[in-house]
Parts: C-alpha cells; sequence; structure tokens
C-alpha cells in the first residue's frame, strides 16, 4: 500500500517490475530494449487524451485571443482583448468570489466537519450502527447533482417547499423567504445543498482513513487514561492529516469546478448573484455568443486548477504513511 | 470520581449517538420527501408539504416515464454500459502496458496519461463544441461515448496501475516460462487477479456516467438523444406545473444509482478509498 501510494508520482516506481532499463542487472528473460509493438498497450488511452483533452485544451488557449462569431464563423484575431474585458467584467469577478466562497464554506462542512462526524461514527461500539450511518450519510452523493438540485430547488420553492414550512413550524416563520429569488440567498442556498450532497463522500473517505490507524494506539492511549478528546486530537487528527490535506485540495478544486447544481437550480441569476466560472464560461459561450470571451475564462479555470494540482501532487509526494 | 468520569462518558456516547441519528434522518428526509411526492397530487403538494399522500398515485411514475423518461432512461443505461466498458478496458490495458511491458518513453507516457487527472472538463469546453461539430459528431451518442471515455481513463488507469503494480512479478514470470504471449498473460492471468479493482472501477464510472450532465447537456440537444439529467431539466421546464411527474422522474433516475450502491457498498467504499486514498 504505502508502495503504490508514492511510486507513481515520482514516476520512479522501484517495486514495478519489467520497468528496468538495465536488463542487466537482473537476470530474468532478456527484455527487449524498447519495444515499439509494445506502444499498442497504451495507443488507445494516449490517442483519446491526446485528441480529446490536450489538443483541446491548447486550442482553447488560441482561441482565448480570437473574436469569435459562431453564427458567420467568423474569427478575428483581438490578441489581449478578451483577457483585458475579463479583468474589468463584475460579473467575472463575482464569479470568482461565489467560487471562492464555494471553497472556504465546503473547506468547513466536508472537510473538518466530515472529519468530526467520522471520529464520532468510528467511536462508535456497534459495527453495525458504524455501517448503517455511513451508508446513511452517504445516499445523497449517489444520486446526480441534477436531481439533487431539483430537488433543492422544490425544498426552498417558496410555497410547497419544506425549508419554509419547517421554518414556520419551528415558530420562526419570520426567516421564511425565497431562498433562491433574492441576490443575497442565492448563491447561499446552492452552497448548502453542495454540503448535503457531498459531505456524505467525505466522511466515508475520513472513516476509512481512521480505520487504518492499529487499535494498539488507541489501547495504548486508553491504558494511559487518555479521554476521548485528547485521544482524537492527538491520535486520530494527527493520523490523518494527509487524508486532510488530500480533501482539502480535492474541495478546493472541485469548488473552482462547480458548474451542475448552479445550472439547474438559479442558471446563475438572480441578476447574475449566483453566477460561478463554470455557469458564467457557459453563458458567455453558449448564451451570449461570445466564444473567445467564453476560452479567456476557461483559461482562468485552468490556471487556477493546475495551481491546486500542483499543491496537490506536493501534497500527496510527501504522504507516505508511517504504518 | 471514577464513577462520575464514566457516567459523563456513558452520557457523551447517548448525546453522539443521538446527533448521528438526528442527522441521518435530516440527510434522508428530502429524499424521502421526493419519493412521497412522486405519488401525489399537485394540489396535495400544496397543501401540506408534510402529509402523506392521500391516494397513492402511482400512475405518475407512468406518465413521467410516456413524458420521456423512458427514452432518457434508455439512453443513459447505453452511455454508461458503452462507456463503463470502453473506459475499464482501455485503462485496464494502459496499466498493464504502464506497470508489465517495457514501452518506450514509459515516464512521458505515464504522465501524460495520469496528467489528465487534473484537467477539468469545462476548459476543453469551447474547442470540443467546435471539434465535434466538424467530425459531425454532434448530437450523436458517440460524442458523449467517447469524451466520457476520454476524461475517465486517466481516474480509472490511476487505480487499476496501483493494484497491479501491488501483484508479484512472478506471476508473470510463470506465464512466460509457460510460454505466454504478454497479451494472453493480460487475459488470462493479471485480469482475473484484478478482479476487485476492476469491480470498483466500473461502480465508480457508472455513477459518473449515470450523473454527468455538462457534456450531455451541451453535445446533445434532440429529446430522445438526452441522458436522465439533462431529460429531467427538460422535463421541468416542459411539464413544470405538473410537479409530481416530475418528481416521479426524479425518482426514476435516483433509484438505479441507490439500489447500486448498496448492492456493492462494499466495493464502492474501497474504490473511493483507493481513489483518493492513494
Amino acid at each position: 500500500m504505502t508502495v503504490s501510494n508514492t511510486a507513481w508520482k515520482s514516476a520512479a516506481p522501484p517495486p514495478a517490475p519489467l520497468s528496468t532499463k538495465s536488463p542487466k542487472s537482473r537476470t530474468r528473460k532478456p527484455v527487449r530494449a524498447h519495444g515499439w509493438r509494445n506502444v499498442v498497450w497504451v495507443l488507445p488511452a494516449v490517442l483519446l487524451l491526446g485528441l480529446f483533452a490536450y489538443l483541446p485544451l491548447v486550442q482553447n488557449l488560441g482561441f482565448s485571443f480570437l473574436k469569435w462569431d459562431i453564427y458567420s464563423g467568423r474569427q478575428t484575431f483581438v490578441g489581449a482583448d478578451n483577457y483585458v474585458r475579463m479583468f474589468n467584467d463584475p460579473i467575472f469577478w463575482k464569479s470568482l468570489l461565489n467560487n471562492t466562497l464555494y471553497a472556504v464554506i465546503s473547506i468547513a462542512f466536508q472537510v473538518f466537519g466530515a472529519m468530526i462526524l467520522a471520529a464520532m461514527i468510528e467511536g462508535l461500539r456497534s459495527q453495525r450502527w458504524r455501517g448503517i450511518l455511513r451508508a446513511v450519510y452517504f445516499v445523497p452523493s449517489a444520486i446526480s447533482l441534477t436531481v439533487a438540485g431539483l430537488l433543492f430547488y422544490f425544498i426552498y420553492e417558496p410555497e410547497m417547499g419544506i425549508l419554509n414550512a419547517a421554518l414556520d413550524f419551528l415558530g420562526l416563520g419570520n426567516f421564511t423567504q425565497a431562498w433562491l429569488g433574492q441576490e443575497n440567498t442565492a448563491i447561499f442556498a446552492i452552497i448548502a445543498m453542495s454540503q448535503w450532497q457531498g459531505f456524505g463522500y467525505c466522511t466515508l473517505l475520513f472513516s476509512v482513513a481512521l480505520q487504518r490507524i492499529p487499535s494498539e494506539l488507541y489501547e495504548a492511549a486508553s491504558i494511559d487514561g487518555v479521554g476521548p478528546f485528547q485521544r482524537f486530537f492527538s491520535i486520530s487528527l494527527p493520523l490523518v492529516r494527509e487524508m486532510t490535506g488530500l480533501m482539502m485540495i480535492v474541495t478546493v478544486s472541485g469548488a473552482f469546478q462547480v458548474f451542475n447544481e448552479v445550472m439547474v437550480m438559479t442558471s446563475g441569476g438572480p441578476n447574475n448573484s449566483s453566477q460561478v466560472l463554470g455557469t458564467w464560461l457557459y453563458r458567455s459561450g453558449f448564451v451570449r455568443n461570445d466564444f473567445g470571451y467564453a476560452a479567456a475564462v476557461a483559461t482562468a479555470v485552468f490556471i487556477i486548477t493546475l495551481v491546486l494540482a500542483v499543491i496537490q501532487l506536493r501534497i500527496s509526494k510527501k504522504r507516505r504513511v508511517q504504518w | 470520581m471514577v464513577t462520575r468520569s464514566a457516567l459523563l462518558l456513558a452520557l457523551g456516547r447517548v448525546l453522539i449517538k443521538a446527533f448521528l441519528v438526528a442527522l441521518a434522518v435530516v440527510v434522508v428526509y428530502p429524499l424521502v420527501w421526493m419519493l412521497l411526492n412522486g405519488v401525489k397530487s399537485n394540489a396535495e403538494l400544496f397543501s401540506n408539504p408534510f402529509a402523506l399522500p392521500v391516494a397513492w398515485k402511482w400512475d405518475n411514475y407512468i406518465t413521467a416515464w410516456n413524458r420521456g423518461v423512458g427514452d432518457y432512461l434508455t439512453t443513459s443505461v447505453l452511455v454508461t454500459v458503452a462507456s463503463t466498458i470502453a473506459t475499464v478496458f482501455i485503462s485496464a490495458w494502459a496499466a498493464y502496458g504502464l506497470t508489465r511491458v517495457n514501452i518506450p518513453f514509459n515516464r512521458v507516457v505515464l504522465v501524460l496519461i495520469l496528467g489528465g487527472l487534473m484537467l477539468a472538463p469545462t476548459v476543453a469546453l469551447i474547442p470540443l463544441v467546435k471539434m465535434f461539430q466538424s467530425l459531425g459528431l454532434y448530437n450523436n451518442l458517440w460524442a458523449l461515448l467517447i469524451l466520457y471515455t476520454a476524461f475517465r481513463v486517466p481516474f480509472t488507469t490511476f487505480l487499476i496501475r496501483a493494484y497491479m503494480m501491488d501483484l508479484p512479478a512472478e506471476v508473470d514470470e510463470a506465464a512466460s516460462v509457460d510460454g505466454a504471449s504478454k497479451a494472453r498473460a493480460f487475459w488470462q492471468v493479471i485480469l482475473p487477479m484484478c478482479k476487485p479493482i476492476l469491480v470498483s472501477t466500473v461502480l465508480l464510472n457508472i455513477l459518473f456516467t449515470w450523473n454527468e450532465y455538462l457534456f450531455a447537456m451541451v453535445f446533445t440537444s434532440g429529446g430522445a438523444l438526452q441522458t436522465l439529467p439533462v431529460g429531467l431539466t427538460n422535463l421541468m421546464s416542459k411539464h413544470g406545473t405538473d410537479y409530481p411527474v416530475v418528481f416521479a422522474g426524479m425518482a426514476i433516475a435516483a433509484i438505479p444509482v441507490i439500489v447500486l450502491f448498496f448492492a456493492g457498498q462494499r466495493y464502492f467504499i474501497r474504490g473511493l478509498a483507493d481513489g483518493v486514498g492513494k
């Protein structure tokens, strides 16, 4: 387990058989130096990715320097115009801010909230209860974001939705409102739905990480008379630290790729208040017929996700678990 | 003193359990509400959102099915099955090449394939639209099949490769001593040994494809060609006043994956844990 954890990232896989470049060092059947025929193994994957992932990536950069009318097909080179426009576009900044909000709130709920929840679950004595709770929390993650988005669209609906009905029932009738219809609540309502959808997945992963901690550590702690809180802070927390780091990055990069739930619930409205980079890109390209500008926004998304991915690589390179 | 702290601990346990159960109820209630609304009448939906259905109108499901959900479901099943098979096969094939065959520039190839992990589909969206239009694959299920496969190969290869690296080299030696070719060793020796990871990658890919929205929305527009996530938003905008039917459609989309999750829970957990854990 520890081997495969790190080996692929360093691209120097000592335990991987047959990857040796010096066949002399091993006494096995002579390995052909570089069998060009062997590329058939990776050709399908490389072709698919090259054509449909990497090539578009490069093309996108090219497109971001064009003014491009999809109907007439006219493309004019406009230099950095799209980028200048982007930097002066309040909706672009609003989107970026919303993505950042998404990231911050998701870290609170889906990383730290999930971690505490997982510790609570794993602290239960009954194996059965642990299994049931993990599964129940995960169920929202299994349904599609579209279904979840539509469902919460109805939950937030002022007349038939259960959120306002529940507030009324609890005597908090003053707080009832059209959650998705107002500029100051729409994005928060969407983010809340995302937390409902995603926290079970993170809880599950933290549960697995906690299970990997050898029970001897806890046994030793209980002999020393360590209480549950101290046990959490001095054993569980440090030993899932790598998972925490990784989850943070996964959650943050997910927050900058949000699209689906915003599209389904508000399409970025009202008045662009819940716009995120993904939906703004979509709207610019496909609704406002401004493909060059959309490509520039896509480049911004790419740079953000690239930076986050590099950080993720660094973290995972360091994470070599000790047990 | 001992009894007091023991009492506190016991109390803590009860409180934690109560909290966890309460949270479970809050989490699941929206889904229960969705299922119940699918069998209500429109009037009931508005009268009291918490009430149970008076007469269970199961024909909402039939109406939803006939209003296109049946077509969307068929498309979703088709795309999901085809792209899952293609993705897992191509990934296992590549993982074998990367772990057990000597490939020229294998490090470059490795970085190229696994580097795809960090590419967001939105970034490639605009050029892909242009490319598929010129290929004549716009509004064609091939577009979805190709894109889902291309964007899932990195993660799937990553998982299968990690698993294959842990398989002992003696297995290959034994196979080659027996005179088996590389391809034969792949099919008859390595692939059967990879069954656990193959099952979990299949489940993860089904989950992804069934729920994907962005590509499905952009690359298909004709009714019958749309997958469930896109179809549902259509159902909503076309028959948005007949809410129970929309709820029934949502249930039809959600239930298969929930059932699948419970059936393959063990593998799901393993796949997820390995995926992010490694």
